[in-house]
């Protein structure tokens, strides 16, 4: 409990976000892990996906979780017929507004406007309130519209495995949200070689012209 | 003076060697921007093979479906269709298809993969209008001696019953057949004939 | 081979000799002084970035929607679908900040060395308009994404707009298109940020060089190159552009180019401050974000909008001020009565003012980050004296106030402080 304390009061105050006010977890996630990637797109297609889209992600893109069509096809793919679709929610807008209050927010870019650590903690803090119309509440996001979709994994599951199911989920969100971000850091490495390289010759070039400034 | 001389041979070695190299990398820059004007995701998935149903196309009937935003023709060729094809042999630009553009399945006498169902880009070779239909009876607007086929209105191109280009029309080649396959007796799969797909 | 380049080359100067001329005229032949330093680089990178930011431009209005209902969505089709779309769209986001990033450098250049000096107002004042039009540039395109940023941010700056007296709410009508931002809005701007400020931009480009080369480059040092001339008539001091600064300003280019690949790979957001977090929020125009900042470049001045206490229920005296923040500038070259430009020359009032000065501006570009709340409160017991005087107390507001003060009172009190200046004799001839 002291190291609890104490971890908490280092948290760095942009940690604290705006509403709530709950400290957030750090998201011990991994985009470089493959199978943390698959196990949080196969959550999120089993819980996530009957409410909320990813209207801008395509099925077919997430072989580059080291996926084949086929196997996107036969286990991820329940609300698309065609692997080149996006993950297109199947409830409609209005739908959602009369069910929940608030039509279901898009999740194709959820980890760049909230960040993982909000994610990881949001998912982690439901609680029972009688008062709310869904019967649940939440620590980071107060009175949120969303029930505890996820309160049977942590039912069945012991602490760090539910940890683990929702580390994934994140892992996956973040990946959704930029799916380019390691081919990103991988063209940069390049970038960089390749303008070091073009620096040493414009360098000389300069050294062997500016020689007779004085 | 040989001194000077030096000076300017490194010089202009160094203009050279940073001048290849940055050019090779301002070519490297350039690659994102032309590959940005290359088909999107979204158009490859909207451009995916499709699936159609052709039991509900009658004998000598033509039904056209969408591929890759392109009119693509089904027709079910009869007999006397199939027999007309023999009798124009002698008046085409390509009979036998060797400067056509089709998968090799289609490269035989009826341009198809079963003598009937013939399977074909509704896009003329010209400049890319697409042909209408001109039945055998149409022979008082297509001459007396037309046995079925189809003509081009933007520049009077006219093709038979397997998409080959008559001479003396200014489409240079026969239309050109998508890459398809049978998944069933009804069922058509347009633009992929790989195995398992 | 070479000769009939050559040859071609003739052909071709011959019935187009003026190419040949202005290159001599501002590259072969432009005597520019040797002693260059850091500073000088900052404005080749403007036009660096002027181009990059073009370029990317256009290749993203191959794919962008100006449309309410589309652009956020066509935004995330380019960083998806589009091959290579997420190189240019980062390119183009993290060119924007760039773009301030050179231009404040450069300025400061100017007001390090008295780059804005006699004879050299005209540079300064086409500079100034540069920065204008910059500004109205990022601010048109920072609509374009439909983030909720965008919206709110364009939503507030145009009511700026609406406090002006009498005619303010009409204006900010008519720039809007609507009662509030919307598809009529963006539709405008995209129109205005996608060619008529780039137009504006690129004439005003053309006139801040050749207005200097006609006066010819300031130096670290202050010094008229013209003055000291060998036999040939040629600046002794002088070196010519082409290939001296050529070579030197390419060197400097790859460094920035490194920097900015730096960013743009790998931190394309930088925290929120070049691309923020809410602005991944499709705009709403029923939800207001709780926190909204414009982006780094323009917090300074939000500050002092902010920093300004209203005035007869009006908000126009803040307004007014940040406007006059930024005007007060195309005054500069006669607020400054000093003999000498460079500060190597001046003396302690001019670098004093010129260190609080930048301390000022860089305390509001911070303070315009963050909720006024920022720095707690001063205490004060209810019903005491300074419950009763303070009408906020913010503490950020308070020290936003002096800094504001800092900000103006540098330009106020220009012409009596760098007239009092103590400053040492200026040489013939530059150093090194």
């Amino acid at each position: 409990m002291k190291t609890l304390l104490a971890a908490l009061a280092f948290v760095p105050a942009t940690l604290l976000a705006a509403g709530g006010g709950h400290p957030l977890d750090r998201a011990p996630i991994e985009p470089r892990d493959v199978i943390s990637l698959q196990a949080g797109a196969r959550t999120f297609v089993n819980y996530c996906l009957n409410c909320h889209g990813a209207q801008f992600m395509r099925y077919n893109r997430l072989t580059d979780l080291g996926l084949t069509e086929a196997q996107i096809r036969d286990n991820l793919m329940f609300a698309a017929d065609k692997v080149g679709e996006t993950m297109k929610v199947s409830m409609s807008v209005q739908d959602g507004k009369a069910w929940f209050g608030v039509p279901p927010p898009d999740l194709s870019v959820i980890s760049r406007s909230r960040g993982a650590d909000w994610l990881y903690t949001y998912l982690r803090t439901f609680y029972r309130d009688d008062k709310t119309p869904s019967g649940w509440n939440n620590k980071v996001f107060p009175n949120a519209a969303m029930p505890h979709v996820l309160w049977k994994l942590q039912a069945e599951q012991n602490a760090v495995e539910y940890d683990r199911t929702v580390r994934d989920l994140v892992n996956f969100l973040v990946y959704v949200g930029e799916p380019s971000a390691q081919s990103r850091k991988n063209i940069g490495i390049v970038v960089l070689f390749v303008l070091g390289v073009v620096f040493v010759f414009a360098y000389a070039m300069k050294k062997a012209f500016w020689k007779d400034i004085r | 003076m040989s001194e000077q001389k030096k000076v300017d041979k490194t010089r202009r070695n160094l203009v050279v060697a940073t001048t290849v190299v940055g050019g090779a990398a301002s070519v490297g820059a350039a690659v994102p921007f032309v590959a940005s004007m290359l088909p999107s995701e979204r158009a490859k998935a909207a451009g995916a093979p499709v699936e159609v149903d052709i039991s509900s196309i009658a004998p000598g009937e033509m039904k056209v479906f969408e591929w890759r935003g392109k009119p693509v023709w089904v027709i079910r060729r009869t007999q006397e269709m199939l027999a007309s094809l023999k009798t124009v042999t002698g008046k085409l630009t390509d009979p036998g298809s060797k400067d056509s553009t089709q998968p090799e399945y289609a490269k035989n006498e009826y341009r198809s993969l079963k003598p009937d169902v013939v399977v074909m880009e509704g896009v003329c070779t010209h400049l890319g209008c697409s042909p209408q239909m001109k039945p055998a009876d149409a022979k008082d607007e297509m001459g007396a001696d037309w046995g079925g086929g189809f003509y081009c209105a933007c520049h009077g191109s006219k093709f038979d019953l397997a998409g080959r280009v008559f001479r003396g029309a200014p489409a240079p080649t026969n239309l050109v057949v998508p890459p398809y396959q049978f998944l069933s007796d009804s069922k058509l799969l347009i633009g992929d004939d790989t195995k398992g797909a | 081979m070479a000769s009939r380049l050559m040859a071609l080359w003739d052909w071709f100067d011959s019935r187009m000799p003026s190419v040949a001329e202005e290159w001599r005229k501002h590259a072969a032949e432009y005597y520019a002084p040797k002693n260059f330093n850091f500073w000088y680089y900052f404005g080749v990178l403007s036009m660096l970035v002027l181009v990059i930011q073009i370029v990317s431009g256009i290749f993203l209005t191959m794919n962008y929607k100006p449309d309410a209902g589309l652009a956020f969505g066509s935004v995330e089709y380019i960083m998806r679908d589009v091959p290579g779309g997420w190189i240019i769209r980062y390119i183009h986001s993290t060119g924007a900040s760039a773009f301030f990033v050179v231009v404040y450098l450069h300025m400061f250049r100017a007001l390090l060395y008295g780059s804005h000096k006699e004879p050299r107002e005209l540079i300064w004042i086409f500079g100034v308009l540069i920065y204008l039009s910059l500004m109205a540039e990022a601010f048109l395109g920072y609509l374009l994404p439909w983030g909720q940023m965008s919206y709110w941010g364009a939503q507030v700056i145009v009511n700026l707009f609406g406090v002006i007296p009498f005619i303010g709410p009409d204006i900010a009508l008519w720039i809007r298109g609507d009662y509030v931002v919307s598809d009529a809005t963006l539709n405008r701007f995209f129109a205005l940020h996608v060619i008529a400020i780039p137009l504006v931009l690129l004439g005003l480009v053309v006139a801040h060089i050749l207005a200097l080369h006609d006066m010819g480059s300031n130096n670290p040092d202050g010094i008229e190159i013209k003055k000291t001339k060998d036999a040939n008539g040629k600046p002794l001091d002088g070196i010519p552009f082409h290939p001296y600064y050529t070579v030197k300003d390419t060197v400097g280019a790859i460094v920035f180019l490194a920097i900015f690949a730096i960013v743009m790979f790998f931190m394309p957001e930088l925290g929120g401050y070049f691309l923020e977090h809410n602005n991944f929020i499709p705009a709403d125009p029923l939800k207001t974000p709780e926190h909204i900042a414009p982006l780094w470049y323009f917090t300074p001045f939000y500050s002092i909008l902010r920093a300004v206490p209203p005035l007869f229920n009006s908000q126009f005296p803040g307004v007014l001020a940040m406007g006059i923040a930024v005007l007060i500038l195309f005054f500069l070259p006669w607020l400054d009565r000093s003999p000498v430009k460079s500060i190597r020359y001046r003396g302690a009032y001019y670098k004093g003012a010129l260190a609080l000065f930048v301390v000022a501006f860089l305390i509001l570009g911070y303070l315009g980050i963050e909720p006024t709340t920022v720095w707690g409160q001063f205490s004060a017991t209810e019903g005491s004296m300074m419950d009763r005087v303070l009408d906020t107390k913010d503490r950020a507001t308070w020290v936003a106030r002096l800094c504001t003060i800092l900000y103006f009172a540098f330009f106020i009190l220009m012409p009596w402080y760098t007239a009092k200046d103590k400053t040492k004799p200026v040489p013939d001839r530059v150093t090194m």
